[in-house]
């Protein structure tokens, strides 16, 4: 009788795999929308803080050698126009009109004499040095702030008394473990969580409201195959459909983080984790697939119509997705019993792991705890199979 | 006198659903619930075929599905070649074939995907499958489009399939609920034809339908069903007591259900 188990276990995954549609939306989309999604997230990042090519062109009277050296610096990105006094008041009109020029600096004639020269506690006015900006144009106000900063930077280098981490030496000791294993710990668990939500929802609902809809899952039961049978070799085949869609989510997501992450990218690599790392994720993850495709099939196996299916899983979406959240938020916690929650459970695990915290005793309370579930779940499937209040309900 | 031997008998069945709202609305009561199957008893012979006729909402689908085991009477059982449908669900299922409307196949395989799928439902042995379904494809022509999707056959070619299919397991009594619904004469007659087929092989057959013709051509007995009750229940000639089967029904109906029809 265990042929029933295979049997329907065979007609599922030729159902989804000849449909192209059907793989079409479920393998291979979600995977390209990762992937150009999150690099195109990270370019745009990436650009905001490099603030782009442009240059500021600046127009300057009497510009000392010294700033002028500084200005002419690659990454300063300055294009500095040497201006006569003459010329002020006709680059203050176009500055009005926001044409040609950014910014306007004016020093004083011979201000590197006059700044050397210069007590600050003698109490004459100090060396004065002027900047005509136009704020309505966000590339002038720029060109302005970025001004100040130079300049302030000059200043206080001429007053030098100390400095920190000017040398080449690499000062900030995080490794691409560390870095990898707080970006991974954070994100990946709750996007592996929509993966797999999202990836077996439409197929797991289609399976049964859909065979409900249709009238087909009567002819099913009309046969001597047992209910429970015919419930384990559901959710065997949708399990299967939904890790080998969420497999592909996650490869594009670890091939994207890096280009997600932008400046950090090359800190940032799936190559930090073992094989053991891995396989323990793959272990939580085959548990977490099953509890969420029994979920998903009871809530589903009420609804007589796909759309009705549609809104009866909408508190499960909603609790993965709480579960996803729990991930970003702090370590794992220790106490075992919290490891019962499904989940939960496989989120915090995930955490653990992606984090290098792996804690084995609370992982094999997740696994045993999300195999009972789904036990469970096989279970009430069955007794739903056999209520005719719930399969055959007008 | 042949000797019969009886292979199912329906002692008093009785099913009542409860009425959602919308129910209530649509049927035009203000009763929580309806008694569809009312206390049914009848009994059928090995080796006949057995009709119930009824008008709309009779019972006759329900009666046929609580035989089918797809639901549970309320109280009362009935036995097939022994089996109660309550207590032994599952071997009835083995010694059935059951067909209805609202049992149907799925759209996205071929008869011929589905007709394994359920042969192995059904744990027939490969090679008997085979050889049956070549047997049972050739007698409905289904091999034309034994590799088409169901969901491009037109209705009779499903009706086809879906027959072959209620019989991959070969069962010794079938169950067909208005096998001619919806088809037209050609097809029709290749399903009455194949009805009294599967009594010339032994197999017993029960039918439901509300057209008289269909219960005349290939009936041996009747039972009549009205408001979930068994009217009357004897062999074609007694209950069309001379008259046509049509004429004797709505006496039958009146003396029932009162007033004239
Ligand atoms: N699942 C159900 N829930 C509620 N009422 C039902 C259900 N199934 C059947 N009924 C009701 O039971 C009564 C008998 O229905 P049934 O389908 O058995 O009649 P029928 O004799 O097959 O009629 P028809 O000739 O129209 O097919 C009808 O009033 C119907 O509305
Ligand atoms: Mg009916």
């Amino acid at each position: 009788m265990k042929s029933a188990v295979f049997a329907v276990f065979k007609k599922e995954l030729k159902r989804f795999f000849s449909d192209r549609r059907m793989v079409i939306t479920t393998l291979l989309l979600p995977g390209l929308l990762i992937f150009v999604m999150y690099n195109f997230m990270g370019n745009a990042v990436t650009n905001m803080i490099d603030g782009g090519e442009e240059k500021y062109v600046i127009n300057a009277v009497n510009i000392p050698k010294s700033i002028k050296m500084i200005t002419e610096q690659e990454q300063i990105g300055f294009e500095i126009n040497e201006t006569d006094i003459s010329e002020l008041q006709a680059v203050k009109d176009s500055l009005k009109d926001g044409e040609e020029c950014d910014a306007c600096v004016v020093f004083p004639e011979d201000f590197d004499t006059a700044v050397s020269r210069y007590d600050s506690h003698s109490g004459e006015k100090a060396p004065e040095i002027k900047i005509y900006y136009n704020s309505s144009s966000a590339q002038s106000a720029a060109a302005y702030q970025t001004l100040i900063s130079m300049l302030d930077m000059y200043e206080s280098s001429m007053i030098n008394k100390f400095d920190i981490n000017t040398g080449n030496e690499v000062y900030d000791l995080v490794d691409n473990k560390d870095m990898t294993g707080q970006v991974f710990s954070m994100l990946l668990p709750m996007l592996l969580m929509m993966f797999l939500y999202s990836s077996c929802v439409s197929v797991v609902v289609e399976a049964i409201a859909g065979e409900k809809e249709r009238g087909t899952i009567a002819t099913m039961l009309v046969t001597p195959a047992k209910r429970s049978h015919i419930a384990i070799g559901k959710i065997a085949s949708l399990s299967l459909i939904a890790l080998l869609s969420a497999s592909i989510s996650t490869v594009c997501t670890i091939a994207s983080l890096p280009a997600l992450m932008g400046a950090e990218s090359e800190m940032i690599s799936g190559g930090v984790y073992g094989i053991k790392d891995y396989l323990l994720t793959a272990l939580i993850i085959l548990s977490t697939v099953l509890v969420m495709i029994s979920l998903i099939l009871i809530a589903s196996a009420f609804a007589s119509s796909v759309k009705e299916a549609q809104t009866y899983i909408i508190p499960i979406m909603i609790i993965v997705l709480a579960a996803g959240i729990s991930g970003m938020f702090g370590n794992p916690p220790d106490r075992s019993a919290l490891y019962l929650i499904p989940l939960y459970n496989s989120v915090q695990c995930m955490s653990g792991i992606f984090s290098f915290n792996i804690n084995y005793a609370n992982i094999v309370i997740t696994v045993i705890s999300n195999t009972v579930y789904t036990g469970l779940g096989i279970v009430i499937l069955t007794r739903l199979f056999n209520s005719e209040r719930v399969m055959f309900s007008k | 006198m042949f000797f019969t031997e009886t292979i199912l008998t329906a002692d008093k069945l009785t099913k009542t659903f409860k009425l959602s709202a919308k129910q209530q609305r649509l049927e035009k009561t203000k009763n929580k619930t309806i008694t569809a199957v009312d206390g049914l008893s009848f009994s059928v012979n090995e080796g006949e075929i057995f009709g119930l006729l009824g008008p709309n909402g009779a019972g006759k689908t329900t009666t046929l599905r609580l035989l089918a085991t797809l639901i549970r009477p309320d109280s009362g059982d009935a036995f097939i070649k022994g089996f109660s449908i309550v207590k032994e669900p599952e071997k009835v299922r083995e010694n059935i074939g059951f067909l209805t409307s609202d049992l149907r196949l799925e759209d996205f395989f071929t008869p011929n995907y589905l007709y394994d799928f359920f042969a192995r439902l059904h744990n027939v042995p490969e090679e008997i499958s085979a050889e049956r379904k070549k047997r049972l494809f050739d007698t409905f022509g289904i091999g034309d489009f034994a590799e088409v999707k169901v969901g491009n056959l037109s209705t009779g070619m499903k009706q086809k399939a879906s027959l072959a299919i209620s019989l991959v397991h070969d069962p010794s009594v079938i169950i067909f609920d208005e096998p001619t619904n919806g088809l037209d004469v050609i097809t029709a007659k290749v399903v009455t034809d194949f009805l009294k087929e599967l009594k010339r092989n032994g197999k017993t057959v029960i039918i439901s339908t509300h057209i008289f013709s269909l219960i005349e051509k290939v009936c041996d007995r009747v039972g009549v069903i009205i408001n979930g009750r068994m009217a009357v229940c004897d062999t074609i000639q007694n209950v069309a007591d001379g008259k046509s089967l049509e004429d004797s029904f709505f006496d039958i109906y009146s003396e029932r259900v009162g007033g004239e029809v």
